[in-house]
């Protein structure tokens, strides 16, 4: 893989990330167990959404100006490869609607239903934990345009790991029922936090740019965090165990296909439509 | 003794107060329910700050907040309406004073 197609894969994943997790948390949207919360948790979304939606450009610009011989093997979506042996330049738009799940490129764990309040709590946590530490050293990036966007991020990432420690904290150290909720949610999506720490092709092509970072290195500072917030919510920490991995190199779990299906119905269905 | 006027299942109601901008006043913004403080200032933070309302938060639990009563509004305000004299502009102020 070049430097430049790795760059791409990267980002889009970075932006894969966003888009799903944020579309996760929008289901909330008018399910919230209060008012406050439920505008919290859309609040989130729109963060995770508008921080996919810079990464989706960069992709789609760094994407266009590749030479048509790579462009044409790129992606393996048939209505997106369409466009592209059309010639036309694609944008965020045809990342997010046109790319089918095998080239999607987000980490399993952000796939995950929501299932109950404890779930997505957990699955936040985790992830936001991975975040902070990730967008911190994102930001001292050689490239500009990722630096930029790390920057910006981290302020939200913050916010959102705020939030989601307090919660693993009340639920955790809150009743018999939601401390047992809570020990199930993290639990089951600890085999899905390992992936956030491995490095593929494109982890490893833009790390050796100076681009990207060890991710593995990420993981005892990681710990360390979450070790902070379960001890505070009574939690123990799962035992180190086998770890699901693949969605970074677009092997999913069949909950991606649903997730897509409602996203893009639309798009495919009417392309181009804008309402 | 306070009246309890919250159902057990229910988080408290808080009011909330809104700094617009440093050397401004807290405003009151509206209410909202949260377990506790902490939970008040964020959901206060997401609620009422989304469009950048303000700079610094202030909450208090409603039930710590004691209104005066609109029964008595006469006995209480009416008698301050033929006392203008509290009002500054009420005096002359002599041509040497100046910057007042």
């Amino acid at each position: 893989m070049n430097d430049q197609k790795a760059l791409i894969q990267y980002t889009l994943r970075l932006a894969d990330d966003g888009l799903i997790l944020g579309h996760r948390l929008s289901e909330w949207c008018g399910h919230g167990p209060i008012l406050e919360q439920d505008i919290a948790l859309t609040n989130t979304a729109l963060d995770h959404l508008g921080r996919a939606r810079s990464l989706y450009q960069y992709a789609a610009a760094l994407f266009n100006t590749l030479p048509e011989a790579d462009k044409a093997t790129f992606f393996t979506s048939v209505s997106l490869q369409k466009e592209v042996s059309e010639g036309t330049a694609i944008d965020e738009d045809d990342l997010a609607y046109l790319r089918d799940g095998w080239d999607y490129r987000n980490v399993l764990l952000v796939e995950r239903p929501n299932e109950d309040w404890a779930y997505t709590v957990a699955r936040s946590f985790f992830y936001d934990a991975f975040n902070s530490l990730f967008f911190k050293e994102l930001a001292k990036s050689s490239d500009e345009s990722l630096a930029a966007i790390a920057e910006k991020s981290l302020k939200e990432v913050t916010y959102h790991l705020r939030w989601s420690s307090e919660w693993i904290v009340r639920l955790g150290d809150g009743t018999d029922e939601s401390h047992a909720r809570m020990h199930q949610a993290i639990n089951e999506l600890w085999a899905y936090t390992g992936e956030l720490f491995t490095m593929n092709d494109a982890d490893a092509a833009v790390a050796a740019q100076g681009i990207g970072m060890d991710l593995a290195a990420l993981r005892p500072q990681w710990k360390e965090l979450v070790t902070l917030v379960f001890e505070e919510a009574t939690m123990a920490m799962p035992a180190d165990a086998w770890m699901h991995t693949g969605g970074k190199d677009g092997r999913h779990t069949e909950y991606l296909g649903y997730i897509l299906a409602e996203l893009q119905f639309v798009q495919r269905a009417y392309p181009g439509m804008e309402w | 003794m306070a009246q309890q006027t919250t159902n057990k299942n229910e988080w408290p109601l808080w009011e909330v107060f809104i700094r617009s901008k440093a050397g401004l006043d807290h405003k009151h913004a509206g209410s909202l329910h949260a377990a506790d403080a902490e939970m008040a200032i964020e959901n206060a933070r997401d609620v009422y700050t989304r469009r950048m309302e303000g700079v610094s938060i202030w909450v208090v639990e409603s039930k710590n907040i004691h209104a005066s009563d609109p029964g008595e509004a006469e006995s209480l305000y009416d008698p301050a309406n033929d006392k203008i004299y509290r009002h500054p502009t009420f005096y002359n102020l002599p041509d040497a004073v100046k910057y007042m």
